[in-house]
């Protein structure tokens, strides 16, 4: 009796084709040689062979936030390059491929770019884990392989010759530049709340190591499963007189740890530091929020127009679609990543500064590429570096630069201290230049 | 007295994420019991309620409609998944299986491409906290487990008293013999179907002033929601509920006193303890 009349199947199949063609148009980008919706931005000055930059993004899966605002930075730093001339007179052409921030996936990313695209470098990976097991491949295939992922992985060394990370800093030199700060202004007795995994252990070993240097105690210590919804369970973990929660958050479920912070503390309320990480893509004055009123985040780059006001950080804003408030131009309650997308934009330009310092021409030149990359140490303020002067640590292959302390005041962000470069910095461990090209 | 606090807390927490599991697992059960089928794609009709909900009360400014607006949109989208999907593959077991996981899919993508990689909040409709002598505690989580169970109440009144609960029942136990007896079983299919999604899309809609509406949401309830079913016994709606809670309190208390990692481990080891020992679960195939 089911399936007797035909309209049935016909209507499955319409179904079916809509949703194929719905999937289609999100899979041509991911289809070899399909030109698809991959940013082919050229313009009239530069001229030859296109630089071709392989960019692996989380569009789908639990990065997904940030992969879209890390593709529409990009997508803007390289229509500015392009405009300014291409890279060594070289169109720049990026090739993107969604990894669904998956590990996995990564590592099939990686091989797809380097092998089938046969791009010139790849950069963009943003999700620890992602980088983690990206590396190694990105080492093997000996590609150049810019991360922009805030882990200290790239720094400690457990990386190899070809993974880079110039474009942002890594967590030890944030919780470096931060820790005096927040012992010195918010108090001594100081529990830690973390993702439970490598992103989350960084702050805790960090943290954990430079708080009794600096006269204070961990008096807790509460790893979060990165799946959680719920939190209230994890309080009663923090005991009473804890002076400061010292919180960093990745996922979707941060507003539930602030509200749920705030029924259970209610008016005994700690003093709070916490990393924008937790709070990038949502709205500050987003219901829920109201608890971190008063209380202090890090920002690497200050979200709301004006509280780092430099002519390079506007130019910059409004170059990839950010208004004054974080949101894009566009879309008011679509928040940009605003303190972890700029490495994006700063990456390029690094690659640009490398590529023409080295005369870079083919995959030929990795070796003098990645030594000229070695040697690089200052980086100045400009329209490629908005979010401030920068030091590359060529043994590390990692940068170094400023640090901001916010405080939520009036459903905003408001800077209230910014760091010096040599505040982050630490005594280097690693020493990639001793590594094999 | 700080232990009792913490109990307190873990039982309080427990009996508030068991509740709201115990609808979404209901929804499963019912699905699987009267359609003999399983739907992998029910953690997104969970999502779709949520992130339905967000929108509604966005647009209407209202948590109350959106409450309502939720599971009726749900519905539709179940009873047009029924019709277009699982009809005309005949309900067979193993093909709804791999259809469903392509439902799932397409509404994470769906979803995704509409609504966008976002955790949006939505204010609570009524915030109040509730002060307990050790700890403060959110009057929604109270009002989310009273709705629930409110709700759990209608479900079951709606199977053992009315006509469609009949129908339902029947075709349980016996769905030739229910059509000989005039049963129309196709829409009892569609019927249980839109109701297990609508059960679901509920608790999506009930937690958003909790834990937000976000893309990838689905995936956790419908781990638990198998769990529970599969404690509690295939198909048993009594077993499926007397499970939801019980993975809800041990959840709570193994996760306050000791870690949620271990909650999640003594929960899965629950599962196998069970197929090992009483394959047909705690409450045995067939009794509602």
């Amino acid at each position: 009796m089911p399936g007797r009349r035909l309209t049935r199947r016909e209507a499955l199949k319409a179904a079916g084709a809509l949703a194929g063609a719905a999937a289609a148009g999100r899979l041509a980008g991911l289809l070899p040689g399909a030109p698809g919706p991959q940013q082919t931005v050229r313009a009239a000055a530069p001229s030859g062979t296109p630089l071709r930059i392989g960019f692996e993004v989380h569009r789908t899966g639990i990065g997904a936030v940030y992969g879209r605002w890390y593709e529409r930075t990009t997508t803007a730093a390289v229509r500015f390059i392009n405009e300014t001339g291409g890279i060594a007179g070289r169109p720049v052409q990026i090739v993107a491929e969604d990894d669904g921030t998956d590990p996995k996936r990564g590592v099939e990313v990686i091989e797809k770019l380097a092998q089938q695209h046969k791009v010139d470098f790849i950069f963009g990976t943003l999700f620890s884990n992602v980088v983690i097991a990206n590396a190694p491949r990105a080492g093997e295939l000996k590609i150049p392989y810019f991360v922009v992922s805030e882990g200290y992985h790239v720094a400690s060394g457990k990386l190899n010759r070809y993974t880079l990370q110039p474009g942002i800093t890594d967590v030890r030199a944030q919780v470096t530049a931060l820790a005096p700060w927040i012992v010195n202004n918010l108090g001594k007795r100081i529990a830690l709340v973390y993702p439970d995994y490598a992103f989350g252990y960084d702050h805790r070993d960090f943290m954990g190591a430079l708080a009794p240097r600096l006269g204070a105690t961990i008096v807790a210590q509460v790893p979060i499963p990165p799946t959680e919804t719920s939190f209230t369970r994890y309080f009663p973990r923090i005991p009473a007189n804890t002076d400061v929660i010292y919180h960093v958050m990745v996922g979707p479920g941060v507003l539930t740890f602030v509200k749920e912070m705030g029924e259970h503390f209610g008016a005994r309320k700690p003093k709070m530091f916490g990393f924008i990480d937790s709070l990038e893509g949502v709205d500050i004055a987003a219901p829920g929020l109201e608890y971190l009123d008063g209380t202090y985040i890090w920002e690497a780059f200050p979200r709301y127009a004006g509280e780092y006001n430099t002519p390079h950080e506007r130019a910059y804003r409004q170059r990839v679609g950010v208004g004054p408030t974080g949101a894009s131009t566009a879309d008011p309650k679509d928040i940009s990543t605003y303190s972890h997308m700029f490495g994006c934009w700063e990456t390029l330009f690094f690659i640009k500064r490398v590529v023409e310092a080295s005369g870079y021409r083919s995959p030929r030149d990795y070796k003098a590429l990645i030594e000229a990359a070695e040697k690089v140490t200052d980086i100045a303020e400009g329209p490629g570096h908005p979010q401030g002067p920068k030091r590359f640590v060529g043994r590390l292959h990692q940068v170094f630069g400023q640090q901001f302390v916010s405080q939520v005041a009036n459903k905003r962000l408001k800077v209230v201290h910014r760091t010096k470069i040599e505040d982050g910095m630490y005594t280097p461990e690693a020493d990639y230049t001793k590594q094999p090209l | 007295m700080i232990a009792s606090g913490h109990l307190f807390l873990a039982l309080l927490e427990g009996l508030v994420s068991g509740l709201v599991l115990a609808l979404t697992a209901l929804g499963l059960s019912l699905v699987f019991g009267v359609m003999r089928i399983v739907n992998v794609a029910h953690g997104e009709f969970f999502m779709l309620g949520a992130v339905i909900a967000w929108f509604f009360s966005a647009a209407l400014g209202s948590f109350g409609l959106a409450l309502l607006a939720a599971p009726l949109a749900v519905g539709a989208i179940a009873l047009a998944a029924d019709r277009l999907i699982l009809r005309p593959i005949r309900y067979a077991p193993e093909a709804t299986i791999v259809a469903t996981i392509g439902l799932l899919y397409i509404l994470q993508q769906l979803v995704l491409m509409v609504y966008g990689p976002y955790a949006r909040p939505v204010d609570a409709p009524v915030y109040f906290r509730v002060e307990f002598p050790w700890f403060g505690y959110s009057g929604y989580k109270l009002v989310v487990a009273i709705l629930a169970a409110l709700l759990l109440g209608a479900t079951w009144l709606l199977i053992s008293r009315t006509r469609l609960g009949l129908y339902m029942r029947a075709t349980q136990q016996d769905p030739d013999v229910a059509r000989a007896f005039g049963v129309p079983t196709e829409r009892v299919y569609a019927a249980s179907f839109a109701l297990g999604a609508m059960l679901t899309a509920v608790a999506g809609a009930l937690v958003v002033p909790i834990q937000q509406a976000h893309y990838l949401m689905g995936l956790d309830a419908l781990l638990l929601s198998f769990m529970a079913v599969i404690i509690g016994g295939l198909g048993s709606l009594r077993g499926t509920l007397a499970a939801a809670l019980l993975i809800g309190l041990v959840d709570g208390v193994v996760s306050v006193f000791f870690s949620p990692t271990l909650a999640k481990i003594v929960a899965s080891a629950l599962v196998a303890l069970v197929l090992v020992g009483r394959s047909g679960g705690l409450f045995g195939e067939g009794a509602t």
